[in-house]
């Protein structure tokens, strides 16, 4: 019985039918993780010992009833901007080095009290900015699929580690398509959550108004479950928002007849790699055959969503890491002259390029003269291109879209052109800024080889429908693992 | 229209940002920084006059907590992850002359 | 001729609300306690935390905009001020800038007889910063994050005062408003009540403003009035000597009575405003204005009139009471155990007054429980104590809040009531003074009072004068 395999739910049932036991599970984890981590390097910091004597206890739990959910012993990763109360949490940043929070995130609460067993924290690109998982002060992790080429970013260590067996399953967050587009690029399934759905207390910011925590697995079941597990009004988040039902998996239906499925022309335009284009075609043709209506219609403004991101997210952003000092907690220069040499000592050996370029580029276009030019302008955007889905939703219950214009680019190919490799975000990002539910589900492979995946974008607060349409899609196509994670049985 | 970001205007964001950069790497901000308003600037040909500025996605509102004292004696986890630490407080290098 | 000057001067307030909970987390606001243990991830800006506003805080925010004749924002929002400073620990303070919570108000301030508008321009709610201590022994500095998110909001006023005279009546104005609402205690000293003064000088006639200087750190009103006779003159002495006054913030050192300017390189004024994401709008209904208003409590002009009405209090001494909210309490509760408002308020006029004055203390000062008070009153009119005796136990309650009876039993200082005992005394007296008792036999009335002293002195004060009097008549 090859566990690393299994979904999270199987294994969750096998838990629960005593057929294995947690330690089983965690073992098998573990052993997968010994045996590929030293080429997919997914993970940032791996707690055996941990995980280990957690199993124990979580076995108990099941044993004497306390825990009987679906996700009880199951092992899984977190994403290292997710605080784990007393383990070392760095957003895989050097100015986070050795930083070890004191209490632990919302949605890992969440996660904890279904009997999850954390294995370790995952890799990204440094504090979310990237979409490589090659801006990490820990090394780059690779794709379990081709280990030449990057898994996506900024949550790669989360779908590397999914796609190659090392873990059940894993989160992930998601601010401009983090979840989304290495989920394509690892050939697993992720969510991004409509935004307010799962607390961000505990999640290290990005972008504040953006920044959403999801699920990454192996199949849209897991998916639906893990999300129903992490979502929660938190009190301690003002953006969380009381929704009226959390049964994300009453999604889980395999019918999709009459369901009004929107195709935008300008997101299959010359920008799209074609066999990117041609495998999502194909996927929607499937569903289209199962009975949805599909429509081809133009969205518009699609080209203004990454200019209005990068000015939102940036400002955000060169507000929300001004907390990185050296006066409170992580890296502080060893020597300096004065307050402010320590401040900017700290931060620029602290910091790698890439966040200092955002952090730069956040602090001018608010600084004094430009903030109506560049900031509120992003913003009045933003209303437009809410306005354009929120049309598009009046007529269709969900919109399909790629996750990437291309599948996983190769390492070291993308970081010399940052304004590229922003180019590449062209699809995931109105998403996070008019606050969208989207899911993304493998539909095929390219001639390289590598996975592709297709996105399925939902209306505010309507995840059960892009399940329900993922799901569907799903029931012909058994899920794919990298021969990687096959290992040699 | 080319954005053209000064030596001076990399330096005051520098000061903003509590970031020291270097010669090399003023240069390549600076070409960045240029490079990224110019493609920010594609906004201008979009018309936004009368549109209000959009801050929150949903129209949630008025989100508070009761006036009530829960937490305890916080110290020791504050400072916890000190880097430096004197008198149950953070040490920092002076700051007033 | 030599020119003349008018100085104009608007005044940015502070006031720490009296919540019991910080703005944003459930840390407690009191004052004092070691170093960092009023703290939580939130108040000492731990990656990872958000914040949660606290409801009061919008209350009081509101309850003082009303008072001061503010409109209320109905669609109200917090923005980030981002600076970076080691007693601010998230390097940006929750602030307000594009809507705040309150606009367009004035109070009324009388000066001189002289009665005059202050127009407030906005108020705002925001959260403090840390403590910094300098650390003598290694020159550095230590952050103390216990009253890092204590709420406050800032009153920002027009540049409508003239003088240190108005200025400071706009304060006593703006703190007794505060005080009635209950909003916060406004202890200068403490720093639940900071001035920050906007001043510039400009001929008498001219129509611009001149250029203005923020000063900072004034923490009594009277480092406030001679902060503004400093700068005034300094920047007059610039301007006749054709230099420019910059505009700059300047930190005002009381004990050198001078001010310096705070500028450095590394203190860009630019703040990059932009609205808070983590927290969301607020929104307030005319109902709750209503309601806030509805809950409003007794003003100082009705404390006023109830006081001359209820108690039989004249004008002037309802007016030394109702000036602080805090006395006024004390007042009030002494006079409810005692039942004697008339001797209450005597000695909060009196001898509370000139005590504070030698001690140079606010009302808001005022230590003592108003029960000691009451009991001292009750002490005298029982005759327990004489008024001699009387002052000097209140004199020991004002500065120690000692129990008045307690003290008066430990100390022996009880009127000796005891007729044969002060026979004694009085006999001895008689003798001792002949002349005194020729006197007064021969007609001298007053030589009586020179006896009784003697009696009073001999008996260590212990006595009742109207006793002694009484009985040394009858001896005579």
């Amino acid at each position: 019985m090859d566990i690393t395999s299994m979904t999270a739910v199987e294994i969750g049932k096998k838990i629960k039918a005593k057929e294995i036991t947690v330690a089983d599970a965690v073992e098998a984890a573990i052993a997968q993780i010994e045996r590929v981590e030293e080429n997919v390097h997914s993970f940032v910091r791996i707690d055996k010992e941990g995980a280990r004597k957690r199993a124990e206890e979580v076995q108990k739990m099941i044993n004497d009833g306390t825990l009987t959910g679906p996700l009880a012993g199951v092992p899984v990763a977190i994403k290292d901007n997710l605080c784990t109360k007393g383990v070392e949490t760095t957003c895989s940043s050097k100015i986070l080095e050795g930083f070890k929070p004191t209490f632990t995130a919302e949605a890992v609460v969440n996660l904890e009290k279904a009997g999850a067993v954390i294995l370790g924290k995952t890799n990204m690109d440094e504090f979310a900015m990237g979409s490589t998982t090659e801006t990490s002060y820990y090394g780059e992790t690779k794709n379990p699929w081709n280990l030449e080429h990057v898994p996506g970013g900024s949550s790669g260590g989360s779908c590397a580690a999914v796609a190659a067996g090392e873990c059940a399953y894993a989160l992930g967050s998601d601010t401009g398509g983090s979840i989304r587009q290495p989920s394509s690029f690892c050939g697993v399934v992720g969510i991004k959550p409509t935004y307010g759905t799962v607390s961000r207390y505990g999640l290290i910011a990005y972008g504040s108004s953006l920044d959403q925590i999801g699920p990454i697995a192996k199949d849209v079941t897991d998916c639906a479950t893990i999300l129903e597990t992490i979502a929660s009004h938190d009190s301690k988040d003002s953006t969380s928002i009381a929704r009226e039902s959390y049964d994300f998996t009453e999604g889980l239906v395999a019918e999709v007849k009459g369901m009004k499925i929107g195709v935008p022309r300008d997101y299959f335009t010359e920008g799209l790699d074609p066999e990117v284009k041609e495998q999502i075609l194909k996927a929607v043709k499937v569903l289209e055959e199962k009975g949805a209506v599909v429509e081809e219609f133009d969205l518009s403004l699609v080209q203004y969503a990454i200019p209005a991101y990068y000015v939102i997210a940036s400002a955000e952003a060169s507000s929300n890491l001004s907390r990185f000092d050296g006066v409170k907690y992580g890296y502080r220069t060893s020597e300096y002259e004065g307050l402010h040499n320590m401040y900017k000592k700290t931060r620029s050996e602290g910091f790698g390029p890439e966040v200092k370029r955002r952090i730069m580029l956040g602090s001018f276009v608010l600084s004094s003269g430009y903030y109506d030019a560049y900031y509120l302008k992003a913003l009045r955007t933003k209303a437009l291109i809410k306005k354009a889905f929120d049309k598009a939703f009046a007529s269709y219950d969900a919109i399909i879209a790629p996750a990437a214009p291309t599948t996983a680019p190769k390492l070291g190919e993308s970081l010399s052109d940052p304004l590229k490799m922003y180019l590449g975000d062209i699809y995931t990002i109105a998403v996070n800024l008019a606050g969208f539910p989207g899911i993304t589900i493998p539909v095929g492979k390219d001639s390289k080889g590598l996975p592709v995946g297709m996105q399925i974008i939902g209306d505010c607060f309507q995840e059960k429908k892009i399940i329900r349409a993922a799901y569907t899609f799903e029931q012909t196509k058994s899920y794919e693992a990298p021969e990687l994670a096959k290992g040699d049985r | 229209m080319a954005n053209q970001i000064t030596d001076e205007t990399i330096e005051y964001v520098g000061i903003l940002a509590k970031l020291e950069l270097s010669d090399a790497e003023k240069e390549e901000a600076k070409k960045d920084m240029e490079k990224m308003l110019d493609y920010i600037d594609t906004l201008n040909e979009l018309d936004t006059d009368g549109v209000e500025p959009m801050s929150h996605v949903f129209p949630v509102h008025n989100v508070f907590r009761e006036d009530v004292v829960t937490n305890g004696d916080g110290s020791a986890d504050t400072l916890a992850n000190a880097p430096l630490a004197k008198d149950q407080s953070f040490k920092v290098p002076k700051t007033i002359g | 001729m030599a020119k003349q000057y008018e100085t104009v001067i608007g005044l940015e307030v502070h006031v720490e609300l009296a919540t019991k909970t910080k703005i944003f987390c459930s840390c407690s606001t009191q004052f004092g306690g070691a170093p960092n243990t009023h703290t939580c991830p939130v108040c000492t800006g731990m990656p990872g935390s958000l914040p949660v506003l606290n409801k009061q805080v919008v209350e009081y925010a509101m309850a003082i905009g009303l008072a001061t004749n503010c409109d209320i924002t109905q669609v109200c929002k917090f923005d980030r001020k981002n600076y970076f400073y080691p007693d601010n620990p998230q390097n940006y303070q929750i602030s307000q800038l594009y809507l705040p919570i309150a606009r367009n108000g004035y109070v009324e301030i009388e000066v001189a007889g002289q009665k005059k508008k202050v127009r407030i321009h906005e108020m705002h709610m925001e959260e403090d910063a840390g403590k910094l201590i300098h650390d003598e022994w290694d020159d550095t500095s230590l952050v103390d994050y216990n009253r890092s998110g204590v709420p406050l909001v800032e009153i920002v006023s027009e540049p409508d005062m003239r003088s240190a005279d108005e200025v400071i009546a706009y304060l006593e104005k703006l703190r007794t408003i505060v005080q009635y609402l209950g909003a916060s205690d406004c202890k200068l000293q403490e720093g639940s009540m900071r001035a920050d003064v906007n001043l510039s000088v400009r001929e008498v006639g001219a129509a611009e403003f001149g250029t203005r200087t923020e000063m900072k750190n004034l923490n009594s009103f009277k480092a406030i009035a001679r902060a503004i006779e400093g700068e005034r003159e300094r920047q007059i002495e610039l301007i006749e000597e054709g230099k420019q006054v910059v505009q700059e913030t300047r930190r005002w050192d009381d004990n050198k009575e001078s001010s310096h300017a705070m500028r450095s390189k590394e203190d860009a004024q630019d703040y990059r405003y932009f609205p808070e994401p983590d927290l969301v709008p607020i929104i307030i209904s005319d109902e709750w204005i209503q309601k806030v208003k509805d809950r409003q409590p007794e003003l100082r002009s009705e404390k006023l009139e109830r006081y001359k009405k209820e108690y039989d209090i004249p004008q002037y001494d309802a007016e030394i009471l109702t000036n602080s909210k805090h006395m006024a309490d004390i007042f009030e509760e002494a006079a409810a155990i005692c039942g004697k408002p008339k001797k209450v308020s005597n000695w909060l006029m009196v001898e509370t007054m000139r005590l504070l004055k030698e001690n140079g203390m606010e009302p808001e000062d005022i230590d003592f429980a108003p029960e000691n008070l009451a009991a001292l009153v009750e002490l005298t009119e029982a005759g327990t104590i004489n008024s001699s005796v009387a002052k000097e136990v209140f004199e020991k309650i004002f500065a120690e809040d000692i129990d008045p009876k307690a003290y008066v039993e430990e100390h022996g200082l009880k009127t000796v009531n005891d007729d044969g005992a002060l026979e004694e005394v009085l006999k001895k007296v008689i003798a001792d003074n002949p002349q005194a008792v020729a006197d007064y036999q021969g007609g001298k009335k007053k030589a009586l009072g020179a006896l009784v002293g003697q009696t009073m002195k001999t008996m260590k004060g212990k006595a009742d004068p109207v006793a002694i009097n009484k009985k040394l008549q009858e001896m005579l």
